[in-house]
């Protein structure tokens, strides 16, 4: 159970905290303040982070730094509970900035703590740490299928027993979207520009039919 | 990684030889055969007779003249093609002509190292999984000079390990390591970058993919300068950006931080035993 007392604060549908549960026991007074919802980076200038311990922001693909420029001691933080598709894992990933207080990146574990979630902190960059590094091999995946490296089948299956992966790439990109995937690659090629984050083939026709109707 | 091979074999009742230049560490992996048995002993996997039986059944030289009388041989050493053609070359003088040879490479042609070792049709990949001893796969793939019978006498073999085989090209990293040293690459230069830690990353890694290891925590398994010698190998044929190895995995290991084997790696480690013999 969290030591934090948290306010959470709704703006826009939230993917990270949907507004149909409630997350935070509220217990004596808030110290920490939780900005949901798509709207939340937009609506942070409508509050005054000296009153929180620290004040979480939820985020999309985007950066914290969009709504929130880097200093010394600062207690704002940036969110996002990581999904792949519609699904909902327990990490959630926590933005934290060049000069962010530890107290602030204290606060922000333990609130989320109390979710039972797992928490991982890492700087404010493009993709975080997941997309970062999931994208590029799940279209080298989509690439080797194309160029017959193995069946998609035999693919999967030599990735789930030979690493003991839960799902082989190919199975998991049909589970959770190739359209999705495309965006959030895409996403990623426009902050980096590295050619391994060009959405690939299949996934970039998948995205082009959903566009199509 | 030879002795975990050999464990496998030992244990699906083949008689097993397990060479090694080195005295030492043919003693070493002596040792951890026994632990882990022992160990499946206790946990009821094994009886105590099969458990002694698969120890008696693996016998370590260092004498290359006693592996003349096997019918599979699986090199396990250094990822060089100079190492192991010269070691293929030397079996293709000691072993039979109907003797196979199955090269354990994770990255280097099978065709090539077909074509050092005077016997090509003889030769293919057989490429088990870290730790061999506890995965079952093993990627196996057929050179150009193959011959097909060759092939499935092999693979039958490798069923008969209790092995699950499946057919990959020969292709640079084959199957797994073509995914995985660039992932890991990729998870090596987040810490670089400052990105994150090593245990924020892991922790991102299996929370968010349900992954069993997180990619630091494997290459501190696998070992950093067995990273960097799979990441030199896979540049040096695809060119891959994602494959070229990162100065700070050199750093480390300049430093001495090779991972589990040396106790620190991205992480730090007390005592050493073969995985899987312990908890």
């Amino acid at each position: 159970m969290t030591g934090a007392s948290v306010k959470l604060r709704y703006f826009g549908p939230s993917a990270s905290l949907p507004e149909t549960q409630t997350w935070f026991a509220e217990r004596g007074a808030a110290t920490v303040l939780v900005l949901a919802g798509t709207g939340a980076g937009r609506a942070l200038p409508q509050v005054e982070p000296s009153r929180w311990t620290c004040v979480l922001v939820e985020l999309t693909t985007e950066c914290l730094g969009l709504y929130h420029d880097e200093r010394e001691g600062s207690n704002v933080l940036g969110f996002a509970r990581f999904r792949l598709g519609d699904d909902a894992t327990s990490l959630v990933e926590v933005v934290r900035q060049r000069g962010t207080s530890e107290a602030a990146v204290a606060a922000a574990r333990d609130a989320f703590g109390g979710l039972d979630w797992e928490v991982a902190v890492c700087t404010d960059v493009s993709g975080r740490i997941v997309d970062r590094l999931l994208r590029p091999y799940l279209n080298d995946a989509l690439t080797a299928v194309d160029e017959g490296l193995a069946s998609a089948a035999d693919l999967d299956l030599t990735i789930e027993l030979g690493l003991s992966y839960p799902e082989g790439p190919i199975r998991l990109l049909e589970r959770t979207g190739l359209a999705d995937h495309a965006l959030v690659s895409r996403a990623l090629f426009d902050a980096y520009g590295e050619p391994s984050l060009v959405p690939a083939r299949r996934a970039r026709l998948a995205l082009e039919r959903t566009r199509l109707g | 990684m030879g002795s975990g091979i050999a464990l496998v074999a030992a244990r699906a009742g083949f008689e097993t030889f397990l060479y090694d230049l080195d005295g030492d560490a043919l003693e070493r992996a002596r040792g951890d055969i026994r632990s882990f048995l022992a160990r499946s002993v206790e946990k009821g996997r094994l009886t105590a007779e099969e458990g002694e039986a698969a120890v008696a059944r693996v016998v370590a030289t260092s004498d290359v003249d006693e592996l003349a009388s096997a019918s599979l041989v699986v090199e396990a050493v250094f990822e060089d093609p100079d190492v192991k053609g010269e070691l293929l070359r030397t079996l293709h003088d000691v072993c039979p002509a109907t003797t196979i040879f199955a090269s354990n490479t994770s990255t280097l042609s099978i065709t090539e190292l077909g074509a050092r070792s005077g016997r090509p049709t003889h030769v293919l990949g057989m490429h088990f999984c870290l730790p061999a001893q506890l995965m079952k796969l093993v990627e196996m793939s057929p050179g150009l000079e193959t011959d097909p019978d060759v092939f499935r006498t092999a693979w039958e073999l490798c069923e008969q390990m209790g092995q699950r085989p499946v057919r990959t090209q020969d292709r640079p990293g084959f199957v797994l390591n073509r995914f995985v040293v660039p992932l890991n690459n990729d998870a090596i230069r987040l810490v670089e970058r400052g990105v994150a830690e090593p245990a924020e990353i892991d922790r991102a890694v299996k929370a968010g993919l349900g992954y069993p290891l997180g990619p630091l925590e494997l290459v501190d398994l696998v070992g950093l300068d067995t990273q960097i010698l799979l990441a030199e190998a896979l540049y040096g044929i695809t060119h891959d950006p994602r494959t070229a190895c990162p100065p700070l995995l050199r750093r480390m290991v300049a430093a001495g931080r090779l991972g589990r084997k040396t106790g620190r790696g991205f992480y730090e480690y007390s005592g050493r035993t073969m995985f899987g013999a312990s908890g």
